[in-house]
């Protein structure tokens, strides 16, 4: 019987050392990652780098332009996702309950989820660049990824929905309010937080895309600034992904050069989104 | 003077059947108590006056009920309407996770009067109506949600309050609250009467019986007996109602 105790106490123990290892192993190829980035890149990251266009040779070469269309990219997205996800989020959880068309929808939302990347850039090559005419341009390049991001603030928005005790529903409602009135003027306002945590998280997802502008024919190498929404773009993952296939060393400092600036954009949005989860988590007990 | 009656209320969820055959007469400036087991239908009944069941899946009502003499599951009655008329205080506080002051006037805003003259003047009236005004006065941005259990309960009477409705249903409106805040919530009740009707759902025997003008029990979705509280308590004619009253079961 002792024996037995001590078999499963060196068993508990092995497994303690086991995760521990498991561990460290992710946190370390994460670390060696980030110091070879940053060894390789920190020092190419000076204003001369933000404000030059592309260039042919890798020491003149900037990444204005494609940071511009990461920022077009990324405000265009959020006005076109946003109202959509929303929209679609409060409708499935708040009216369509229990009608067969609304689990028609959501067993495919939960489906697009799973969907690979580089489908929603043959499907928006088709709709958007060809048949709606829109062209390589930063309008097309949106939609194609506001398609993306789509499933993920409509699953986000419903969650924060759900999350708000019926309680509050009956409340409203037994003062006379109309569905319309409940959501906009009690649902939405104490479900802020999860949904605007929902939505930043799905727009840095976004601006990390390649594969599907890629499809679209987003430019390589561009060099006019984007000013309106049919202009050509180009991103900060494509222009990574376009160093990085140059020959040259300079070229490939460049790359990590952007690859720190793309991080620090997707980290400084994953920050907010966290900051305002625990805000509102603690603003809001039930 | 009637405020509400109803004739024959029978209610179905699917295939249960949950009201039998229940007719009752409520007159103005009462308190009416229902009292009865758990799952006797009083809930039910008392949500059927503001409509609460409506969104319940497989809700089904046959009989009237009419409030002032008109029926108010009429295909012309608008239940926003009615529900400005019949206000509603539920089991456990749920203030909005607003200030104070947003929680009292969210009836006012949703009919859209925003002059903020008259919107303090009800706040104030309301507060003082559910005795709360003295508590908070000074902090009306406060949010509700900071107060103690039984002040929440009093913003929650004050929200309703607020939209002047002649009807006030409470579904166990103390079971949650500790004794003192009980005490000030059945005092409270005591004070609305003079201005309301009030229809109380209530477990407790001698909060019917100290707060309630008339009672009403019900049993299996049945109303076994409905006469004054006085009636009731001291000389009961069915044998079932004396039975729960007495803690025989229950």
């Amino acid at each position: 019987m002792n024996k037995r105790i001590d078999i499963n106490r060196v068993k508990d123990i092995a497994f303690k050392y086991f995760g521990i290892c498991c561990t460290l192993f992710g946190l370390i190829m994460l670390a060696v990652f980030l110091l070879s980035v940053l060894k390789e890149g920190l020092p190419r990251l000076n204003w001369q780098f933000f404000s030059s266009f592309p260039s042919r040779k890798p020491e003149e070469a900037g990444i204005l332009i494609c940071l511009l269309g990461t920022i077009w990219i990324m405000v265009l997205t959020a006005f076109i996702a946003v109202p959509l996800g929303v929209a679609s989020g409060i409708y499935l959880e708040e009216y369509g309950k229990k009608s067969k068309f609304a689990s028609f929808i959501e067993i495919n939302i939960t489906n697009l989820a799973g969907v690979p990347s580089i489908i929603y850039g043959l499907l928006a090559l088709e709709i958007f660049v060809r048949i709606l005419g829109l062209g390589k341009s930063l309008l097309a390049g949106s939609l194609t990824l506001s398609l993306l991001i789509l499933p993920i603030i409509i699953v986000a928005t419903r969650e924060a929905v759900k999350a708000v005790p019926g309680s509050i529903r009956d409340a409203s409602y037994a003062l006379g309010a109309t569905k319309w009135e409940t959501v906009w003027f009690q649902i939405l306002p104490a479900s802020s937080g999860g949904i605007i945590t929902g939505v930043i998280l799905a727009i840095s997802r976004a601006i990390g895309e390649t594969a599907p502008l890629i499809v679209i024919g987003a430019m390589l190498y561009i060099t006019t600034v984007p000013t309106s929404p049919m202009d050509d773009f180009s991103v900060l993952p494509i222009q990574i992904f376009n160093w990085l296939s140059r020959p040259q060393k300079g070229f490939i400092i460049n790359a990590t050069a952007a690859i720190i600036v793309l991080l620090a954009i997707t980290f400084i949005m994953n920050g907010i989104a966290i900051h305002l989860r625990n805000r509102w988590q603690r603003k809001v007990k039930w | 003077m009637e405020k509400l009656k109803t004739e024959n209320v029978n209610v179905y969820y699917g295939s249960n059947h949950v009201i039998k055959n229940v007719s009752l007469s409520i007159q103005h400036n009462t308190v009416t108590a229902f009292i009865g087991p758990s799952g006797c239908g009083k809930s039910t009944f008392l949500r059927l006056i503001n409509r609460m069941n409506d969104y319940i899946e497989g809700f089904r009502k046959t009989g009237d009920i009419l409030i002032d003499g008109e029926d108010i599951y009429d295909r012309k009655v608008r239940v926003e309407e009615l529900r400005k008329k019949v206000g509603m205080v539920f089991q456990k506080p749920n203030p909005f996770p607003k200030t104070i002051y947003e929680n009292v006037i969210y009836g006012l805003r949703i009919q859209g009067i925003n002059r903020k003259s008259i919107l303090d003047e009800v706040v104030e009236r309301s507060l003082k109506r559910a005795a709360l005004w003295d508590e908070v006065k000074d902090n009306l941005d406060k949010s509700a949600l900071e107060l103690s259990g039984g002040q929440q309960q009093r913003v929650c009477i004050a929200r309703a309050l607020a939209v002047e409705p002649s009807i006030i249903l409470m579904d166990e409106p103390a079971s949650a609250l500790d004794p003192i805040s009980t005490a000030k919530i059945e005092g409270l009740i005591y004070e609305l009467k003079k201005l309301y009707t009030i229809i109380i759902v209530t477990h407790n025997m001698q909060q019917a019986g100290r707060v309630s003008d008339n009672t009403a029990f019900f049993y299996l979705g049945e109303l076994i007996e409905y006469n004054e509280t006085t009636t009731i308590f001291t000389n009961p004619k069915a044998t079932l109602t004396q039975n729960y009253i007495t803690g025989r079961f229950g």
